[in-house]
This record gives structure tokens, sequence and C-alpha cells, in this order.
């Protein structure tokens, strides 16, 4: 006999923990603390405050486990400094499927209403022990609650609760539990987690304490947090019959073309009207039935529209009403107005009250279906603006980068904001190169989706099979060049393809932009690249031509039994003539000289340099020269001004060779503007040593 | 005798050297005062700039040059190691210290010249040879394998100690080493009226125990293998200076018989030099004819031997009616005899009936 049975979410997700990312000890482990981790960082986010996550992962009854491999019992700790939570919401928080504060339409990491719970349940069920939460939202007081999930009714059973005294007014929350997993399996995975969260929240303090009591710290690189993302109205692209049946049962629009301007996003009066005419969901009067006084308004309301109907008398309206054939003033207008621009016509007509739209209320199921099949067609929506997204930023993606990368190199890119079904996206895409960056047989690959790393199902991942089918070599990109490629899409609706959040589908909308995005900055490593290989080519010969010409020069010297070595510096500078670049050099002790000189310029790599706050690797060049260059010299190439930091001669017996120095970028101030300026060199003046030093 | 050959000293051809070198380092010099990348021209040693001259008798050099420039990227090094070669070698010749081709290759670490190998050294010494015109062993730099000398010569020693000191060259039975000493030496006498030149160790001892130096007042030299230069520059000295005719017994083979042609018109790899041939000299065996003649014990030709005979039918330096001859019956008769076959007529039968026979047949 067949047998019935309901089961609550909690149940469902129970029954199916594997597609949230339950799969095994080691998984479950990782997943734990990446919900957890999440949910704090959405917390600050909403402060606007920069976060401040202090995360332990410590080994329960660690006596009785002899060895520290395989599966065991953990207990977790994860710590903000976020908004906190309502006292009365902690309960359900924690202790309810698919409950929570975000299913808004704005983005955040958390979507579901089910990652922080799930670990909870998770927990639950692989050690029989309650959770602990201590929340507080800045208040005077703080809430501590210990809690289990009932499953089978999805509800939170409370255990205990207490009210402790806030004198701090800390605000934040607290959550702790404990659960069964396999920490040294899952310990890189979790490692990558934390750096490349780091790497995409440049500006959060990430603490970690693992089982062995190694402390991992990832410190904030700057305080500047990205814009926070605008609640946003669905756009009539992305919705659905359903939505429409919700909205019309609570509307207290009494026209469509309010109901429309009011209830969806970027839907202003012209667009409605358009829309409406184009649904057939306006109503025109019939020019045959018009009354005199009709057409009086009529004539009148034209005149406010003079620009398009000059002056229009109402015989000749009146005669146009008799003769017409047309049935509905839409047409008429069309035949008679022929010139007048479709939106004015639409506005007069409105504003006349010739045309009508219907009551929302009342509309019928047919025509909901129909109107959310036109929605659907209709091509006149404005694209969803992306206020509702809250995407890194260019500059933050750059200094989490060279935060947790130190690349030699890095190009970034914000794309403009796109759709796909009616949501709005963006896609942000870098490129890094050297540094810290491994060395593989591939391109790394770093994917972020709202802020979040992914690290698993890479495979799959439609930014992984769009750098997979790129031509690289055209990029000068070898694949075992030590080259990391970063890309971040946010949305309000991610198109993920589990509720695990590991991969991303291959929307094609999507899928162009990454790809797009993705060559924007492969171009420009591309142009990185080539110069950098002919700086090498021109710092090689230099380093070469150094190394015999004074050989040369010593045994001629003997072979010419003359007393003194010829000046070879001389025959070097045309080396830097031929090969260099020229750069204004501004002697620091005589003001007002500016002179060109040669040398060759190459980029720094972030190691080489100790890189000042507010600093990046870019800000630093090392160039070669024959002058007689100084610390503090200032010296100017394509437009960016330097100065000299460090210098380091070669020398050939008592002749200098040449001389490289290190340079930072001046930022200027008040200050130095005053001291130094660039102007058009005064002195033309290759090399500046072209007789023999004494 | 001493003052009347055309050849100058041993001390002036030093002085020569000297002045030679440091006016390559001058040139090279001047040009870096002047700020420029100091550069050299030299003929060219490409085969296509390797002509045989029929009036010397030798290979020469046409008149393409070469030139080589720091300023290239790629020759900087080479040229670096030319101008310390240059170097090394007026530190030998002032000091009058000789030293040898593998010698140079390690001599350079000593200054971070390092050479990839020894082919490497060997090359730049060449180029060395070809810009200053002078030979390796004017400067002092001497190739490993050595060849000897035996007879009634009587000669001066130049080199540092042994200077005004004199020897007659029978004074051992092994005979003399033709070692940078004996190069360097004056000849101040002789009784001899002709060389004879043999390509094995084994013979040579037996003409000097059959005293063969005596019966036929003769030097023996022997070249062992193939000559070195400093060897044929030593049958040179003894054909220019001294006057005395030169015959040359080598085995029965296109080997043997391009040992003799080698000391006869040089080779092409010393076409940039002069002074190492001897163009009168003869090859008086042993011949494709005289295996026949002589009925000698003999072996196959084998295919590389028939190779090189096809080879040599295309040399230049083969034109002459003697080894025309002498190729076309090797390859005729497809044997070859080396010169201990001889032996089967009793041990002094080649000093007793051939030799004689022979002399007198190519003088
Ligand atoms: N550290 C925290 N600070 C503030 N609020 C929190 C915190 N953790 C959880 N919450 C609240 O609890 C709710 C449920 O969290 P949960 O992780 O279960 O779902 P979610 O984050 O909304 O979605 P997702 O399933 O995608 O993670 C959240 O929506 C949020 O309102
Ligand atoms: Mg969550």
């Amino acid at each position: 006999m067949v047998t019935f049975e309901e089961i609550s979410p909690a149940d469902f997700f129970y029954r199916n923990r594997d597609i949230a990312g339950f799969t095994n000890p080691t998984r479950a482990i990782f997943s734990c603390i990446r919900e957890l981790v999440e949910n704090a960082l959405d917390a600050s986010d909403l402060s606007n405050i920069p976060p401040e996550i202090y995360i332990r992962l410590s080994r329960e009854n660690a006596e009785e486990v002899q060895s520290e491999l395989g599966v065991g019992v953990y207990k977790l700790r994860v710590m903000d400094n976020g908004s906190g939570i309502p006292a009365r919401h902690v309960p359900s928080a924690f202790g309810q499927v698919l409950f929570g504060s975000k299913y808004k339409l704005k983005q955040a990491r958390g979507t579901f209403g089910l990652g922080g719970t799930m670990a909870i349940l998770y927990g639950q069920i692989t050690t029989h022990k309650p959770v602990q939460v201590r929340s507080s939202t800045g208040t005077s007081k703080t809430y501590e609650y210990k809690l289990v999930i009932d499953i089978q009714r999805n509800r939170p059973l409370i255990l205990d609760r207490k009210i402790h005294r806030n004198k701090d007014r800390w605000r934040g929350t607290i959550v702790e539990f404990s659960l069964e997993g396999d920490y040294f399996r899952a310990m890189p995975k979790i490692l990558e987690y934390l750096k490349q969260t780091a790497l995409v929240t440049p500006y959060a303090d990430i603490e970690f304490v693992d089982p062995k009591g190694r402390l991992y710290v990832f410190t904030k690189a700057t305080t500047k947090m990205p814009p926070p993302p605008k609640e946003t109205l669905p756009h009539p692209y992305g919705v659905d019959v359903e939505t429409i049946q919700r909205l019309v049962r609570v509307t207290e629009y009494r026209t469509m073309l309010d109901f429309m301007q009011r209830h969806f996003h970027r839907v202003g009066g012209g667009t409605a009207v358009n829309f409406l005419e184009f649904a057939g969901f306006v109503r025109s009067a019939d020019p045959k039935k018009l009354k005199h006084e009709d057409i009086i308004r009529l004539s009148q309301t034209m005149k406010r529209f003079k620009k398009h109907f000059g002056d229009m008398n109402i015989e000749k309206l009146e005669g146009f009403t008799k003769t017409t054939r047309s049935r509905s003033m839409l047409d008429f207008m069309k035949t008679h107005f022929q010139k007048v621009d479709k939106n004015v016509v639409l506005r007069l007509l409105l504003a006349v009250g010739f045309l009508r739209t219907k009551d929302p209320r009342k509309l019928r199921p047919d025509e909901i279906v129909r109107l959310v099949r036109m929605m659907k067609r209709f091509n006149g929506f404005l694209p969803p603006d992306a206020s509702c997204l809250s995407p890194l930023g260019e500059e933050l993606l750059e200094t989490g980068i060279l935060k947790e990368l130190k690349p030699e190199f890095i190009a970034v890119s914000q794309r403009k904001p796109s759709t796909y079904s009616g949501h709005p996206f963006i896609v942000e895409t870098a490129i890094a190169y050297g540094g810290n960056i491994p060395k593989k047989d591939d391109i790394l690959i770093y994917r972020f989706a709202n802020r979040i790393p992914l690290l698993y199902d890479e495979a799959s991942d439609v930014s992984v099979r769009v750098v997979r089918s790129m031509k690289w070599r055209r990029y000068k990109v070898a694949l075992d060049m030590p080259i990391a490629i970063l890309v971040h899409v946010c949305s309000t609706k991610v198109p993920y393809k589990t509720v695990g959040k590991e991969f991303i589908a291959d929307r094609p909308e999507v899928k162009s932009e990454i790809l797009n995005g993705i060559r924007e900055v492969a171009r420009q490593l591309q142009k990185f690249l080539t110069k950098r290989e002919y700086v090498k080519k021109k710092t090689r010969s230099l380093t070469i031509f150094s190394k015999f010409l004074p050989k040369i020069a010593k045994f001629s010297t003997e072979l010419a039994r003359k007393r003194e070595l010829p000046y070879i510096t001389k025959i070097l500078a045309g080396i830097l003539e031929d090969y260099g670049e020229s750069v204004v050099w501004h002697p620091y002790k005589k003001v007002g000289t500016n002179i060109i000189i040669n040398a060759i310029v190459q980029t720094v790599q972030a190691t080489e340099v100790p890189i000042e706050s507010d600093y990046s690797s870019k800000d630093y060049i090392r160039i070669y020269v024959l002058s007689n260059i100084d610390q503090q010299d200032r010296i100017v190439h394509r437009s960016i001004k330097y100065e000299v930091e460090t210098i380091q001669d070669t020398r050939f017996e008592r002749q200098l060779v040449y001389r490289t120095a290190i340079c930072k970028r001046v930022i200027e101030n008040e200050r130095s503007r005053l001291e130094w300026k660039p102007e058009s060199p005064d002195t033309k003046q290759t090399f500046l040593v072209t007789n023999k030093q004494s | 005798m001493k003052n009347s050959k055309a050849e100058i000293s041993a001390k002036e051809r030093r002085r020569e050297v000297l002045k030679n070198l440091r006016r390559f380092g001058g040139k090279l010099y001047k040009q870096m005062e002047k700020g420029e990348f100091p550069q050299i021209k030299m003929p060219s040693r490409s085969t296509e700039n390797i002509f045989y001259s029929p009036e010397l008798r030798q290979y020469i050099l046409g008149n393409k040059t070469q030139r080589r420039s720091s300023r290239n990227i790629r020759h900087i090094r080479p040229f670096t190691q030319l101008v310390w070669a240059g170097y090394f070698a007026r530190e030998l010749t002032k000091n009058r210290k000789t030293s040898t081709l593998r010698d140079v290759y390690y001599s350079a670490q000593a200054y971070d010249m390092s050479f990839k190998d020894q082919s490497e050294s060997n090359s730049i010494i060449t180029d060395l040879e070809t810009v200053t015109g002078f030979s390796r062993e004017d400067f002092k730099v001497f190739p490993e394998e050595r060849s000897a000398v035996f007879g009634d010569l009587t000669i001066e020693y130049t080199v540092p100690g042994y200077e005004g000191k004199q020897l007659n060259l029978m004074s051992h039975p092994d005979g003399v080493m033709i070692g940078p000493a004996l190069t360097s030496a004056e000849f101040v006498r002789t009784k001899a009226d002709k060389v004879i030149a043999i390509e094995k160790g084994g013979l040579f001892t037996r003409f000097v125990e059959e005293r063969v130096h005596r019966k036929f007042n003769a030097l023996l030299v022997l070249t062992a293998g193939q000559a070195p230069r400093a060897t044929r520059h030593f049958i040179h000295r003894l054909n220019k200076e001294l006057g005395l005719p030169v015959f040359i017994f080598t085995d029965g083979d296109p080997w043997g018989m391009h040992i003799a042609m080698v000391i006869i018109s040089g080779s092409a790899n010393a076409a940039h030099l002069r002074e190492l041939t001897t163009p009168d000299a003869k090859w008086s065996g042993v011949w494709a004819t005289d295996i026949v003649d002589y009925k000698l014990p003999s072996d196959p030709l084998t295919e590389v031997d028939i190779k090189r005979l096809h080879e040599l039918e295309k040399d230049p330096r083969y034109e002459g009616e003697l080894w025309r001859r002498e190729t076309k019956k090797f390859l005729n008769i497809k044997k070859k005899a080396e010169q201990e076959a001889f032996s089967r007529y009793g041990l002094t039968y080649i000093v007793d009936k051939y030799l004689p026979t022979k002399l007198k047949d190519t003088n």
C-alpha cells in the first residue's frame, strides 16, 4: 500500500544535505566555516563598518583522541562585529531552514536562508549538541540563546535564553556549535578559502585559530568599503505570473499606468504608456463618438503641445472626426497627425482622458498571463540599473590582489552593468602576473560570486570554460607562466547551478561579459609582457656589454702598452642611446635644471622593494643610467614623476659603467608641488658624463 | 750561414710578433678613445674565400674580408676572447714562455674569459693567426703532438737558459723532439745533403739503426702521422734555409699519400699562413705502383679509402702527373700496403734496395 507523508523543509535538507555542500566530513567542515564567515561578512556590510572576524576551530575531547588524523568532533566559533540580530529573530535565523533577511532584491552573499542553519543542523545531527548564539545590535543588552532545530517541524527549540548587560555597546554576533569533521583533510581548502576571501574583501580583518593552535591572520589593506547596494524593485523582464499575482493582490494603485510605474524597476510614465499600448492594455475612445466639448478639450490640450501641433482650430478637428474611418483615437491620431511623435500622442490622449488603462486589481488570470508574456516581448524597457549591486570596484579589487598575491603586474576591469533575464549583473575581471602567484601548468583561476570565493566544481564553471576557450598565445601568454585570472560576478541573482553556491552556469549574457572582461585585461597583460620582454632584452645586452667591454679595454691597453685605460663609459652611453628611452632628469641640488638623459626603464617586482602604504608595485621603477644621478633626484618618465630612492653603481677601474636606481612615484602634495615643477627641459644634454672622471 | 738565409732570425721574428700585437692593441685602443666600439677587419676564412694558388703551390685566402665588431651583441664575446688571446700571446712571447692549445683553454679561465670548449679556444687562436698573419707557433702556442728529427745538424738554441748552446741532432738515437726549443733554434751547420721524412715511428727507428743518415747522408724526420705544423715549418726551413731536398716516405694508401701532400702543399685550414709548405719536396713512396712492382703484401682498399681517393681526385693539389697516376692506380688495383710490408724481403731490404732506387727515381 502506498503511504503519503509530508516533510518539513528542514527535513528535506536534512535528507538531501549533499546539495547544500555537506557531502562528507571534509567537505562539511569546510562548508560550516564558509557559511558562518559569509553570514558574518554580510552582517558587516549592513553596518558598513570594516569587518573583524574571528574564527576558532578546536578539537573537542582532545585527550581521548590519539591521532590527529581522520574524523573527529570539533567546536567551531565564529565572532563578528556586524549588524547583530534583533533578539526576537535569533531563534528562527539559526533554527529554521528557509528563514532569512536576504530574500530582497539586492546583492548579498546569502540568498537562500539556508546556509548558516544547514551548518548548525549538520552539527546537531553529527554531535547531538545544541548551538549557542550570542548577539547584540548595539543596544544595552546582549542576548544569548541555546537552541536545537526541531527538524521534523522546521522550528527552533529554545533550550536556554540569557540576557546580559552590554556596557560597552558591543555589536555583533557569536555563533558556536559542535560538529563532526575532518579538519586535516579540509585544511588546504579552508586556508585557500580564507585567503581568497581576504583577497576579495581587502577591508576585512580575519583571524583563524586552527585546532593545533596555529593563528592565521589576514589583515585589511584598506578601510574603504564598496558602496552598499540599494534594494530594488523587480524588473519587468525578470518577473513571472506568480509575482504579478502577488502584486495585484496587495497593490494600492488603481490604474495599470501607476501599477507599472510603482512596482517595477526603471519603468517611468512614457515607458509604461508605451508598453501598455504595445501589450493591448489601453482602451482608446472612438473619434466618431466624441462630443463637441470633447473636441474643445482636445484642441485646448493640443495648445499645451504647441510645438507639435501648431495652432489647431476646432473646426478642422471636428471635420476630421466626421470624415475619419478610424474607430480609435490612437488610430485617428496616427492618420491625421502622421508627423507627431507617438509618445506625444500618448501623453496628449492620456491628458485629455481619451486613453484609459485598466484597474490592476481587476486583471483576469488570462490577462495576467498575457501581461507577463508581453513584458518579456516588449523591448522598450530600460535595462535594470546597478544600484542594487555592490561590485568591489577596480581600486579595491587591485588592493585585494596586491595584498594577497603581490604580483609584478596587475590589470583590473569592471564591465558596465548588464542583465540576463531581467536580473542585473556586473562582471569584474583581473589578471595578475608574477609575484606570489605559483607557476603551474595552467593559468590559475580565482572565481568569485557576490564576493564569495568559489572553490569546488571548477571544471563546470563558466569562467573556467571561457579561459580554456581563449587563444592565449595571441596574448603572448604561455600556460606555464605565473598568471592568475580573477572573475567576480555580482548579481541580485547569481546563476548558480546548485544551492551549494559553487559554480556558475553557462548563461550566454554572463558568459560574453566574462569573455570581454578577460579579453580586456589580457590585452593589458600582453602589452606588459611585450614591453617586459623588450626591456629584458635591453637590460641583458647592457649587462653583456658592460661585462665584456671593460675587458677589451683592459687587454687592448696592455697590448698597446698604454698607461691609462680608454674611457669606455662613453661607448656604453651609445648603447643607452640606442636602447634607452629619454627621461627628464631633475637634479635635486640644482633647482631649475632639467636634463634629458637616456635610461632603460624597468618595472619592479613587488617583492623587490618595500612597498609603502598608499603605493603599489606599479609606483616603482628601476632605471639604468649613465648620469651622476643622486638620491632624491627626480625623473619624469611618461609624464609620471619619480624620486630616486636607492642607487647602485656598476664601476670598472674607477670608471662609471652605469647606475641602477630604484625610483618611487611622487604622489604630489601641496608642498612638493611648490618645491619642484617639471618644466620643458631647458638643457638638451643627452649624457651628463661625457668627460673623463678624475 | 747564420745570417745568409732569407728568413728572419728567431730574435727578429719575436720582435716582429710583439710589434704586430702592439699594433693590434693600439688600433682597438684608438677606436675606444674616440668613443667607438672597437672593431677589426680580417681576411675571411670561409670556404668561399680559400683558393689554391698554383704559383705559391699552396692554399691562400682570397680578398674577402670579415668585420668583427664589438658593437654586435653576438660578436662581443669572441671579440673579447680574441683580444685576450692577443694579450696572452704577448705575455708568452714577452716572457719567452711556451704553451699548448690545451693550456690556452685553461689559462683563459684565470682571466674570467672561459671558453665553451677546446674547439672554441682553438678557433680563437686561428683568428689571432689570421688577424696578425703569424702562426700560433710564433706566439709560442704549440700543439700537443710531437715529432722528431735525427741526423748531422748542429743547432743553436735561442730559448731562455739555453741561448748560445749548441747541439748536434745525432746526439740521441731516438731523435730530438721538434718542440718549441728546436723550432726557434738557429741552424749552425750540417753535412747532410737531403732530408728524408718518414711517417711511422717504427721505420724511423729502423732507419736510425740501419744508419740511413750515414749511408744516404740524410737528416731523418719523423712526422708521426700527419705532420704537425711545427714539423712542417721545420721541414720548410730545412729546405729553404739549408737548401736540402726533401723526400717523403709514407704508407701506400690515400692517407699516407695525403700526409706527403700536406707537407708539400699545405692544408686549407692554414690558408692564412705561409712558411708551412715545402713545394719542392718529393713523395717517394710507397706508391700504388710500388705495390705492384715490388709485389708487396697488401690489404684490399676499404670503402672509406675509395671514397677518400675520389675526393683527392678532385683536389686541386693533386693536379700533378705523379699524383694523378698514383690515385688512379690505387683505384685500379684496389690495394694498399704499409711501409712495414717490405719486411717480407728481410729487415734491411727497404734500406738496401728500395730506398736507393726510389731516391734516384724521384730526384
Ligand atoms: N552573523 C550574523 N549577523 C547577523 N545576521 C545573521 C548572522 N548570521 C545569520 N544571520 C541572519 O540569519 C539569516 C539566516 O542565515 P542563513 O545563513 O541561514 O541564510 P542566508 O544567509 O540568508 O542565505 P544562504 O542560505 O544563502 O546563506 C540571515 O538572512 C541573516 O538575517
Ligand atoms: Mg548565509
